[in-house]
């Protein structure tokens, strides 16, 4: 059963089109890796889905067509969307900002809470610190924690090992692998293609905003081209 | 000493005025970065509402509540209506809509209240209470109590509850609580009535000792933005702790330093903006965002 699909989804800024017709599927269960240069239209994909950016075409969520998409809208239909650069609520404390993951579901259960500590101890650490100061690396915990908080059936994630140490990188893909395998989808975006392949099942190549290859991680990882493109060897 | 001590009390009861104001300034500043130049009117306002109520037989505290709902759903229906439409655009746009919006408010009030002054009897009466030998009005006392009162239940409703953390969140980074889920522009509604409610309080605390009129509140203002500058613009906290700081400061230089009198007592409300501005821009309780690259 897919649980995500896309069909021939357009999105503009202004007089920029980012996205020429992208369609894709994504099964309930599945770990998809979206690749592609710079511009090529990954970003947009996800704010596609999440209602951030104006799109025409249909995006099917378990099969139905959803017409208006707002932000809100998505997240109380399970879709945490964890955009590029860390996106924190600077200010609060890395408890507060949890807090704010679990909204869609009233008040943060304390078992979830503790979830959240289990897989990122560092954030039980600094949880009454603002969020603003943590390091890169315990700022995308953060990031990947509040999505979590939200329990999300649908997890999109832009860039989560962006500027991060390749330790602290393994360590958030770990997360990730970890999740999917309770269950939670997950598409990520990522520039680190080795990483990406390695961690997800799917992936699907974009190119000037149409998605121009797709299949099993692992038959990608030998494709001629996208060894050259993006594995770089 | 005496006189020092008095002079202190009701400095702080003026000062919980300018500080109750200025929390509602802080309020609407902080979510949409827009100064409310009509936050006084909308205060007199209330409490010409609140003095038509008691006027037509009911007692204070039921008129006093009266007020409160029909503040916030005035404050409401206020940003639903004017402000979200042009929410998004130049800033100064809006604020120069608030501009508008102190005009209409003050031209409302002299239309049907007229402009002479009102005897408003509020709920402390004027008789001093002794306390060892210094005699302290029961309306000071009154009104200081009541400003603590709000910041703790303003304090517990921004860091106790779920609706605080959405005000929050949609104050810090609105982009993100729309991702999580938080209907921003109903917290941005919510600010405004809840910024109504804290400025009716101001008023109807105000009216009996500044006597009722439209431009009752206009010099309140202007005491209210040097308490929030003086505080910090985005801080709750520091804008009653600025505002009673200034009730004090005003009182004791308008008393002991004698060419300021009470002549220059808005000039030196000026004074500590200007001189906030130059030493420390964030205010005393104001941080600029923690930001580590």
């Amino acid at each position: 059963m897919s649980l995500l699909e896309l069909q021939g989804v357009e999105a503009r800024y202004g007089e920029i089109r980012a996205l020429h017709g992208v369609t894709l599927t994504v099964d309930e269960g599945d770990f998809v890796a979206l690749l592609g240069a710079n511009g090529a239209g990954k970003t947009t994909t996800l704010r596609a889905v999440s209602g951030t950016v104006k799109t025409s075409g249909d995006v099917l969520l378990d099969g139905q067509k959803l017409f208006r998409r707002t932000p809100e809208a998505m997240a109380r239909r399970g879709v945490a969307h964890v955009p590029e650069g860390r996106g924190t609520f600077s200010t609060l404390s890395v408890l507060d900002n949890l807090r704010l993951g679990a909204w869609v579901h009233g008040n943060a259960e304390p078992r979830e809470l503790a979830h959240v500590f289990e897989f990122f101890p560092r954030l039980y650490e600094r949880r009454l610190q603002q969020a603003g100061l943590l390091s890169g690396g315990e700022q995308q915990m953060l990031a990947l924690g509040r999505a979590m908080m939200a329990r999300p059936r649908l997890l999109l994630l832009d860039e989560p090992s962006l500027g991060l140490a390749p330790r602290v990188a393994r360590e958030i893909f770990g997360v990730l692998g970890r999740k999917n395998e309770t269950g939670t989808t997950i598409v990520v975006v990522e520039q680190n293609a080795t990483l990406a392949l390695e961690a997800a099942q799917h992936a699907f190549v974009l190119e000037t905003g149409r998605v121009v290859l797709g299949g099993d991680a692992a038959d990608l990882r030998k494709n001629e081209s996208v060894r050259r493109s993006y594995l770089g060897y | 000493m005496t006189n020092f001590i008095q002079q202190i009390v009701s400095g702080l009861a003026s000062g919980g005025i300018y500080g109750l104001l200025a929390l509602a300034l802080v309020l609407i500043h902080r979510s949409t970065g827009v100064i409310n130049f009509a936050q006084g009117e909308m205060a007199t306002l209330s409490a010409f509402v609140c003095w038509t109520l008691i006027s037509h037989g009911w007692a204070f505290w039921p008129a006093f509540g009266a007020t409160l709902v029909l503040s916030f759903a005035g404050g409401l229906a206020l940003e639903t209506t004017i402000i979200r439409p042009i929410q998004g655009g130049p800033l100064l746009g809006i604020v120069i809509l608030t501009i508008g919006l102190l005009i209409a408010f003050n031209g409302l009030d002299t239309w049907i209240w007229g402009g002479a002054a009102k005897q408003f009897h509020g709920p402390f009466s004027t008789a001093p209470i002794r306390v060892g030998g210094v005699a302290f009005s029961k309306q000071d006392l009154g009104v200081i109590a009541v400003a603590f009162v709000v910041l703790a239940l303003v304090g517990v409703l921004f860091t106790r509850t779920r609706l605080g953390l959405g005000l929050r969140a949609a104050a810090v980074n609105p982009d993100e609580a729309r991702l999580v889920g938080v209907r921003v522009p109903s917290m941005l509604a919510l600010g405004w009535g809840l910024a109504a409610v804290l400025g009716a309080i101001a008023g109807v605390m105000a009216a009996p000792s500044l006597f009722l009129e439209p431009n009752m509140m206009q010099t309140v203002l202007l005491y209210a933005f040097a308490a929030a500058v003086l505080g910090g613009m985005d801080s709750p906290l520091g804008a009653v702790v600025g505002g009673l700081l200034l009730g004090v400061l005003l009182n004791l230089v308008g008393t002991y330093v004698h060419w300021i009198g009470g002549e220059l007592r808005l000039a030196t409300a000026l004074a500590v903006i200007l001189a906030v501005l130059l030493v420390r821009p964030s205010g005393l309780f104001g941080r600029a965002a923690a930001r580590r690259v």
